[in-house]
C-alpha cells in the first residue's frame, strides 16, 4: 500500500524580484514501510517537498495523498489533526518548546492526542532511554546541547508511533556516534513497526541507511534509486 | 481535558518565563482593580451617607400624606384618618420603624431674632431610629413624650437666635381656620447634626402639644415608615399601599427627595463608567503584554501548530495566559482593596472640605462602603473586557502558518 503519493507538485517562491521554483512537477510514491532519503543541495526543494507531504505547506499545483487520503485540499484544523495522529516531525532547527522539560516535550504530542498520564510516562521514559537521554528527563532545552535537543525531538516524533515520520536534517547537530545510534533507531522502527520514514539530508552516512535514495535538483527529482541498506 | 492541562501548563510556564514583565503587569492590574474598588467604595460611602442623612432627615423610606400636602405643606392638608386610626393600621404591620407626625412651616422667635423653620410634632419614643438626631447627643435633653411642653432646636439655630437651653422662644404657625396659632415654649434641648442645614431648619416639639396648639384634634400631616434597605423600598411601599385606604398619597424616599434619587442613579452609572475607564487604561498594558508575548514566541507557536495543535488550542492558550494574569491581578487587587477599605470603614474625616460636601448633602465624615456587588462589578468588567481585549493577539497567534512561523528569523 502507498503511504505517500505526490502528483505533479509545483511550488514557486518569490525571492526579491525573482521567482524560484522550489518544486517543479514533482511526482513521487513511497510505499508503506518505506525508508527514503531526499537528497539535494541547498535550495534543491527537499524541505519544500517534505513540508508539502506533511501538510505544512500547500503546493501551487498538484496533489498530495497520505494513506490514500488527499490532503492538499484540507483545512487547517483537518491538517492539524492529520499531523497529530499520523505524522511525526523532526525539524532542522527550533524543534523544542523552550518552557517544557525534555520529558514534557516528548509527552507533548501524546498529551494533545489524549493519551493518559501513566501511559505517557511509561512511553516517554522508554523512548528517552532509547535515544540515550535517561537521566536528563527534567532538563529544559536551554540546559541541553544541540545534539541532546535533537534527540529529544526525535524521541517526540516517534514516541506516539506515527505511521509516517518526516525528518529534515535530523542528524545536522549530532556527532557521528549519536547519528549512527539515531539512524539505528529509525531503522529498527522501520523494520519492526513498518513506520515509513522520509528524511531530507545532506549526510552521506544517513543516506547509507535508506532503502531508497531520491536526489533532487532545482525542484526536480533527478534520480530515484532503490538501495540495500 | 488533557489538552486543557497542557495549555494550562504552557500558560503558567510562559507567564513565568518573563517574570519581570509578568510582575509589572500584575502590579498594574492589581493597582487598577484596587483603584476601581477603592474609589467605588469612597463614592458609594459618600452616596450612602448622603442618602442615609437624607432619609434620616425625616422622609424615612416611605411616607403617607394627604394628596395635596406635598404641593402645599400646610395644616389644612392633614391626613384623613385620625392618629389613633393610623396607629391601629400601622401597629403590628412589622415595619422596622414607623411614626406619625405633624410637620408644618412655622416662625420661631427669640427675644433677639426670628427665623422660618420646619416645625415637627413628634412622638419621641416612636421617632427614635427615624430621626437624624441622636437623643444622647443633645445638650439639655430631648423630648420625653408627645405631651412634652418643651422644644428641641439645633445648635446652629440656637446660635442664630442667640438662645439656649432653658430660655423661652415663641413658635407661630397657622391653624386650619387660617388664624395664627402661637405658643411660648421653653428650649429643653439643643441637638447636633452632621449637617448644619438640619440644625438650622428643624424644630422638634411634642406631637400632642402641637396638635393642641394648632387646634387639629387627633390629626397628623404624615406617616413615615422605615424599611431595611433604602435601595429596596418596594416591599415596604407595597405593604403600606395595602394598609392605607384611598385618598392618600404614598411616596418612596426618592420621590420625596428627587435630588437624592437622581444622585443614587448618577452615582451607580458613574461607578460603571469609572470601572470601565480604569480598565481601558489597563487594557493597553494587557494587550501590549500579550502582543509582545506572542511576537516573542512565533517560532514556538509555529512548532506547536506543526506538531498538530489546532489553531483553536493556540487561541485558547493565549486566552488562558491572559485570564490567568487577570485573575491573579484581580485577586491581589481585591485583597488590597479589602485591606485598605476595612480599616477606613470607621470613617475618614474630610472636615477640611466639609462645606463643599454639605452643599452636596454629604457629611464631613466619609464612611467607605465595600459592597459585594461593586467588587463583583469590577471583577466581571475586568474579566469580560479583558477576554475581549485578549482576543486580537490570540487570534493573530492562531492564524500563523506553521512553516512560516517556525522558520521566522528574529
Amino acid at each position: 500500500m502507498t503511504a505517500v503519493r505526490c502528483v505533479d507538485l509545483c511550488k514557486t517562491y518569490r525571492q526579491g524580484d525573482q521567482d524560484v521554483k522550489a518544486l517543479d512537477h514533482v511526482s513521487i510514491e513511497i510505499a508503506e514501510g518505506g525508508f527514503a532519503c531526499l537528497s539535494a543541495p541547498s535550495g534543491g526543494g527537499k524541505t519544500t517537498l517534505l513540508n508539502a507531504i506533511g501538510g505544512l505547506d500547500k503546493p501551487d499545483h498538484g496533489e498530495v495523498y497520505i494513506d490514500g487520503q488527499r490532503i492538499d485540499n484540507l483545512g487547517k484544523g483537518e491538517l492539524a489533526e492529520l499531523r497529530l495522529r499520523r505524522i511525526g516531525f523532526v525539524f532542522q532547527a527550533f524543534n523544542l518548546i523552550p518552557v517544557l522539560s525534555a520529558r514534557e516535550n516528548v509527552e507533548f504530542v501524546m498529551q494533545v492526542q489524549g493519551v493518559v498520564a501513566t501511559e505517557r510516562r511509561i512511553r516517554s521514559t522508554e523512548i528517552l532511554e532509547e535515544v540515550g537521554l535517561a537521566g536528563l528527563e527534567n532538563r529544559r532545552p536551554a540546559e541541553m546541547s544541540g545534539g541532546q535537543q535533537q534527540r529529544v525531538a526525535v524521541a517526540r516524533a516517534i514516541v506516539s508511533r506515527p505511521a509516517l515520520v518526516l525528518a529534515d536534517e535530523p542528524t545536522a547537530n549530532l556527532d557521528s556516534k549519536t547519528s549512527d545510534g539515531l539512524m539505528g533507531l529509525f531503522t529498527e522502527l522501520n523494520r519492526h513497526h513498518k513506520t515509513t520514514f522520509i528524511i531530507a539530508t545532506h549526510d552521506q552516512r544517513v543516506m547509507a541507511y535508506a532503502k531508497r535514495l531520491i536526489r533532487m535538483l532545482d525542484g526536480r527529482i533527478v534520480d530515484d534509486i532503490e538501495q540495500h541498506a | 481535558m488533557r489538552t486543557l492541562a497542557v495549555l494550562g501548563l504552557l500558560a503558567r510556564r510562559n507567564l513565568w518565563r518573563n517574570h519581570r514583565r509578568t510582575i509589572i503587569m500584575l502590579g498594574a492590574i492589581s493597582v487598577g482593580v484596587w483603584a476601581m474598588i477603592f474609589m467605588t467604595a469612597l463614592t458609594q460611602g459618600m452616596v450612602n451617607e448622603m442618602i442615609k442623612d437624607g432619609v434620616s432627615a425625616l422622609p424615612g423610606h416611605v411616607q403617607v400624606h394627604n394628596p395635596a400636602y406635598r404641593d402645599d405643606p400646610n395644616i389644612n392638608n392633614l391626613l384623613p384618618a385620625s392618629d389613633s386610626e393610623i396607629t391601629q393600621m400601622f401597629e403590628g404591620a412589622g415595619f422596622k420603624a414607623w411614626a406619625s407626625r405633624i410637620k408644618v412651616p412655622a416662625v420661631i422667635t427669640s427675644e433677639r431674632e426670628s427665623r422660618g423653620v420646619t416645625l415637627l410634632g413628634i412622638d419621641p419614643v416612636r421617632e427614635r431610629g427615624l430621626s437624624f438626631v441622636s437623643y444622647d447627643d443633645v445638650e439639655g435633653r430631648f423630648l420625653k413624650d408627645e405631651e412634652d411642653s418643651g422644644v428641641v432646636i439645633g445648635q446652629k439655630l440656637a446660635n442664630t437666635l442667640e438662645t439656649n437651653v432653658g430660655k423661652r422662644i415663641v413658635l407661630m404657625s397657622q391653624d386650619p381656620d387660617n388664624d395664627i396659632a402661637d405658643r411660648g415654649f421653653r428650649v429643653v434641648g439643643v441637638f447636633h447634626a452632621n449637617m448644619e442645614s438640619f440644625e438650622e431648619t428643624y424644630v422638634f416639639a411634642g406631637k400632642a402639644t402641637l396638635q393642641k396648639m394648632l387646634r387639629v384634634g387627633d390629626r397628623v400631616t404624615e406617616v413615615v415608615v422605615l424599611g431595611d434597605d433604602y435601595r429596596d423600598v418596594e416591599p415596604v411601599y407595597n405593604e403600606v399601599l395595602k394598609l392605607v385606604d384611598g385618598g392618600v398619597e404614598v411616596s418612596r424616599w426618592f420621590e420625596l427627595n428627587t435630588y437624592l434619587g437622581a444622585m443614587l442613579k448618577v452615582m451607580d452609572g458613574f461607578v460603571l463608567i469609572w470601572v470601565i475607564v480604569i480598565f481601558l487604561a489597563l487594557s493597553f498594558g494587557l494587550v501590549n503584554t500579550l502582543v509582545m508575548a506572542v511576537f516573542e514566541r512565533v517560532r514556538e507557536i509555529g512548532l506547536m501548530l506543526a506538531l498538530g495543535m489546532k489553531p483553536a488550542h493556540i487561541l485558547g492558550q493565549i486566552i488562558i495566559e491572559s485570564m490567568s494574569l487577570l485573575i491573579i491581578g484581580l485577586a491581589i487587587g481585591d485583597l488590597l482593596a479589602w485591606a485598605t477599605i476595612v480599616p477606613l470603614q470607621s470613617g475618614i474625616d474630610i472636615s477640611a472640605v466639609a462645606k463643599g460636601m454639605e452643599m452636596m448633602g454629604a457629611s464631613s465624615i466619609l464612611y467607605p462602603q465595600l459592597r459585594l456587588e461593586d467588587v463583583i462589578l469590577a471583577n466581571v468588567v475586568v474579566l469580560v473586557l479583558g477576554f475581549f481585549a485578549s482576543l486580537s493577539p490570540a487570534w493573530r497567534a492562531s492564524r500563523y502558518e506553521p512553516i512560516e512561523a517556525i522558520t521566522k528569523v528574529d
